[in-house]
């Protein structure tokens, strides 16, 4: 990244720099949270807000945390900021909570929340950080939305539970994939979509580090 | 950076960190705590409504539930009891508490539960003054989860009015299809029992409309054997001499 501003941190994670298709990070739940659209965007809402936030209280305090202890101090803000979350959940969006289970606690695991406080938030101000938490959410949904609009219109024949395609269960022409449902898809497709990324922009095309053993780049662990 | 790095630095940090993050967290916890315990209620009583065939959508789920009665039934003796408070009563909790509840021996456990609460709360509608459904709890093992609901029945203890299930985590698009509307439709008017008060239900690859005991059979889910064994299972045991059999006999005879 060249220069620090307000619009780029907001704009490239999107495409440029997404957390998902470039930085390969937060894979486990766009797996597991993707098989229909509305569920899929209030987890995006979640960790949208989660990240902005943490980023926003890290970069806060960044001068007064020890670096001993500086990983603790952003798993608890992390955490807590989860927890508030969940519970705001359950008390105003009850039956997407339900859907959403267990995944909106292990936003506490993404590692797009926890890289960007390390990565971003501990040396910028509050203000830049919040924004890059907004923009690196947004790269994580653009990706998300694009996965479930997919899984859920083949895959059920619907959007946000909607009909769009009959399906012949109910008497229409449409038989759904059920492979779609399942977390093998998303899989596939954001193969797909870092395929399609990448002829876009081949300058996201890592270059190999190691001739004989290109699986160990370093930077690819997909939490 | 440096002075961060001493030791009461970094035990004030901590320390005040904690302190404000158990305010935040505690906070949200008991502000909300309210407003989730009345999503919770009203979550149960749709599951209700549900599985006894009313259509809820748009409608004051409370008004609707007022109709039905909580009544408490001791399983083992078949009749109702004030032991436990029905609208207090956490069945779910009960069947985990070995005070309230029996462990099963595995020739009976059909449904593997393992456990088995001693009471259980059922639902009643009445319409001037005769039994219209009774609503009962349903429990057991599909595949890879526990599927709970609810099962209906007609004023007459043996045909089905409805079936549903609230909680489950079965492979969606197999087994997951028990949450398929146009699949519990199927249940509504079969026989659990036949007129000697046999357990007769029974999920079957397609049923023949022209047998003469279609009446007790059930299309099975296609592509989910295990789960359709479950249900099966879930349901002949909750109907049965350690579920709600023995109470649903003495319905029959007009003893309770």
């Amino acid at each position: 990244m060249s220069e620090v501003t307000a619009k780029s941190v907001v704009v490239t994670p999107i495409f440029e720099n997404n957390p998902i298709a470039l930085q390969i990070l937060g894979i486990c739940s766009a797996l597991a949270v993707t098989s229909s659209l509305q569920v899929t965007l209030v987890m995006c809402i979640a960790l949208t807000l989660v990240t902005a936030f943490s980023n926003l209280s890290i970069a806060a305090i960044r001068h007064h945390i020890p670096s001993s202890i500086r990983i603790i101090v952003q798993m608890i803000i992390i955490a807590s900021l989860v927890i508030v979350v969940d519970q705001i959940l359950k008390a105003y969006a009850y039956s997407i909570s339900k859907q959403l289970s267990v995944f909106v606690g292990l936003i506490i695991t993404n590692c797009i929340v926890m890289g960007r406080a390390e990565a971003f938030a501990m040396k910028n101000p509050p203000g830049l950080s919040f924004l890059d938490g907004i923009g690196n959410g947004l790269g994580y949904s653009v990706v998300l939305i694009s996965v479930a609009v997919i899984r859920e219109l083949f895959g059920a024949g619907k959007l946000f539970g909607i009909e769009i395609f009959s399906l012949v269960n109910d008497g229409g022409w449409y038989v759904p994939n059920g492979l779609l449902l399942l977390p093998p898809s998303a899989f596939f497709i954001i193969g797909l979509l870092i395929w399609a990324l990448r002829s876009w922009k081949p300058n996201q095309v890592e270059a190999k580090e190691y001739e004989i053993a290109p699986q160990t780049t370093g930077m690819q662990e997909a939490h | 950076m440096s002075s961060n790095d001493t030791v009461q630095k970094t035990v004030k940090v901590a320390l005040l960190l904690c302190l404000v993050c158990s305010i935040v967290v505690s906070g949200a916890a008991v502000i909300l705590k309210p407003v989730q315990q009345a999503n919770k209620a009203l979550d149960r009583k749709t599951n209700i409504l549900a599985a006894a065939g009313i259509e809820t959508k748009g409608q004051d789920i409370d008004a609707l539930f007022h109709q039905f009665t909580p009544k408490v039934v001791d399983l083992d003796a078949g009749v109702y009891t004030s032991a436990v408070d029905a609208e207090t009563y956490d069945q779910r909790k009960a069947a985990k508490n070995p005070k309230l509840s029996d462990a099963l021996s595995d020739d009976v456990d059909i449904a593997s539960i393992n456990r088995r609460e001693r009471y259980a709360t059922v639902y009643l509608l009445k319409k001037e003054g005769k039994l219209e459904r009774i609503i009962i709890p349903v429990h057991g093992y599909g595949l890879w989860s526990t599927l709970y609901g609810f099962l209906a029945l007609e004023g007459d203890g043996k045909t089905v009015a409805g079936l549903g299930f609230y909680s489950h985590a079965e492979t969606p698009g197999l087994g997951g299809e028990v949450d398929n509307p146009r699949w519990k439709s199927q249940w509504v008017g079969k026989r659990i029992f036949d007129e000697q008060g046999q357990t007769q239900i029974e999920l079957v690859k397609s049923v023949d409309p022209s047998d003469p005991r279609a009446v007790y059979k059930v299309d099975a889910l296609s592509g989910a054997t295990l789960t359709s064994n479950g249900v099966e299972n879930l349901i002949r045991f909750w109907v049965g001499e350690k579920g709600f059999g023995s109470y649903l006999a003495n319905l029959r005879a007009g003893e309770v």
